[in-house]
């Protein structure tokens, strides 16, 4: 399957990165390659099943309606980022 | 496992494991050694001895961390750039259990940058070398783990499995290494790969350690709703293996052709020759589906990627690209300079087949397929009571042979993905060298919840 240029920009920016001129070539090809192995699944006979997402089947684990304090604290949680001011994080402007 | 007594102090133990550490650097295992924290708890635990204290199962025993769990002791990284710096406020489930019972983390291993590869060179630390040949690859993505173990640096060491990270790298060393059963250990504090195959195991040197390591770590976790209610140490039929001469053990007859290398296949008869010899019936399946577990896990594994690791973003933790003019582009710069290309080839996989126009003909595709394959596992275990097979296609490969095809590393995985796509265990075994004197490894599979019996059986095929 080829894939065009804009095909592979578009979904970096889904992806949130961006990629160089380089990066687009080879991870264009490398993407073409991918998709092209993972299509033989159109082989398959899938008619009439149910697709699986979790292989438990697990539905609504409940716990108990408690309040459950998190080990971690604001102070240790707030220390890892680049940059803190009066107990925020900082960030560029967003507009 | 041994663990420290009034004899063999932990501060013992542990001295020794740094210092094989040391000794085996250019192997490049380690991202963080655990140099004074290590020895700080080994005379806590010595000092509790010296007083005839309890101390528990794996006093003092060295072990390696992979450097994806999340523990206070050095930087969490998985092995990638955009998680330079985090130091963890939190602790995963399992590291709080191994280290109740007194085991001891001494380093933290190399990976494929947040787990995605099968050699360990998609690192930003660079690859780890194999035990057994430096030119070839340690296997992944737990390959520092893998290398820890094998080289005798510690008893055991951490591994995570989403499609083979554990089993690949354990046959291309030479040792155990088991994923469990889906849900067996809480994945609680383990950066996340794909969380519906997502599971967290152990490398070690005997089957004896391996029991004894999820004995310590099963069990449900409110922290980790997938996980099960603790079936490992509850007595059941799944739990006791029957007389060995009664049992049944499969073999996969697509897998014995020529994609898979003839050493690995002989490897593999020998041990049929020696269960047959204690009475086993060998019993052969046609498992077809099997054939497109590969497809269909790298459409599932992606997608799940590419939602997990949305949250790098540079904001809260981790690496921050400076010189941003807005929010968005914070979020763009820093994670194109973060992710390692493997990263991004396979969240643009992911973000590619969870596309509107794509949907159906992928992800929904991968998941019907993912129904039949554990069709077929259900039906082969009406058949058999356990599958032996390969693990991986090839013993260990070149370093950078196939770094930059994609396409053939993930081929690597062809016979590893199946089992984490329907849930069931696999511990991969030793099975003897190869004419150059590369280990060569199999694995033993079982329906779910049957982690237990395959451990058990293990000792049978030694």
């Amino acid at each position: 399957m080829k894939i065009a240029r804009e095909d592979i920009v578009h979904l970096a920016s889904l992806s949130n990165f961006s990629l160089s001129d380089q990066e687009i070539e080879s991870l264009g090809k490398d993407l073409e390659d991918i998709i092209g192995y993972i299509s033989q699944l159109n082989e398959l006979n899938t008619d009439d099943i149910e697709p699986t997402y979790q292989v438990f089947e697990m539905e609504n684990v409940w716990r108990p309606d408690e309040i459950i304090v998190q080990e971690a604290e604001r102070e240790s949680l707030l220390a890892l980022t680049k940059e803190e001011k009066d107990h925020q994080i900082k960030v560029p402007k967003v507009l | 496992m041994k663990t420290a007594n009034k004899k063999v102090t932990a501060e013992r133990l542990v001295r020794d494991a740094l210092e094989k550490a040391k000794h085996f650097a250019d192997y490049n295992i380690f991202t963080f050694l655990n140099e004074e924290g290590a020895i700080k708890k080994a005379r806590e635990i010595d000092a509790k001895i010296a007083k005839g204290e309890e101390v528990g199962r794996l006093a003092g025993v060295p072990y390696a961390l992979k450097d994806n769990f999340l523990s206070r002791e050095g930087e969490t990284t998985a092995s990638a750039h955009i998680l330079e710096g985090f130091v963890s406020p939190i602790e995963a489930t399992a590291v709080k259990k191994i280290e109740a019972e007194g085991a001891i983390m001494i380093g933290r291993t190399n990976l494929d940058a947040f787990a995605h590869g099968s050699s360990t060179e998609n690192s930003y630390f660079g690859p780890t070398l194999n035990s057994h040949d430096k030119n070839c690859v340690a296997g992944g993505s737990s390959g520092g783990s893998a290398v820890a173990v094998a080289l005798d640096i510690v008893e055991f060491a951490t591994g995570t499995d989403t499609g083979g990270s554990i089993r690949q790298p354990a046959a291309f060393n030479g040792i155990y290494g088991l994923k469990p059963t889906y849900g067996t250990i809480s994945r609680y504090g383990v950066v996340a790969m794909a969380s519906s195959t997502d599971c967290i195991g152990f490398f070690t040197k005997t089957p004896e350690d391996m029991d004894l390591l999820m004995s310590i770590t099963s069990g449900q976790d409110s922290k980790d709703m997938t996980t099960l209610p603790d079936y490992y140490n509850e007595d059941s039929e799944m739990s006791s293996l029957a007389d060995i001469s009664s049992l049944r053990v499969g073999v996969i007859k697509d897998f014995d052709n020529e994609s898979v290398d003839e050493e690995i296949r002989g490897a593999l008869k020998k041990k049929c020759e020696l269960l047959k010899s204690k009475g086993c019936e060998i019993v052969e399946l046609e498992m077809p589906s099997l054939k497109y577990a590969l497809a269909a896990y790298y459409i599932i594994v992606p997608a799940e990627i590419a939602s997990n690791l949305s949250r790098y973003d540079g904001v809260r933790y981790g690496f921050r690209a400076e010189d941003s003019e807005d929010l968005d582009g914070l979020y763009e710069n820093t994670r194109s300079e973060g992710f390692m290309p493997e990263n991004k080839r396979r969240i643009m996989i992911g973000n590619f087949v969870l596309s509107s126009g794509f949907y159906d003909a992928y992800f929904l595709k991968a998941a019907k397929a993912r129904t039949l394959i554990i069709n077929e596992y259900e039906k082969a275990f009406s058949k058999c009571d356990f599958i032996l097979t390969p693990v991986s296609p090839n013993p260990a490969f070149k370093l950078g042979e196939k770094i930059n095809d994609p396409v053939a590393m993930y081929l690597e995985d062809m016979m590893s993905v199946s089992l984490n796509l329907a849930g069931v265990p696999g511990l991969a075994i030793p099975a003897g060298k190869n004419k150059t004197g590369l280990p060569l490894g199999l694995q033993l599979v079982g329906p779910r919840r049957s982690d237990k019996k395959i451990i058990e059986f293990a000792k049978e095929l030694i």
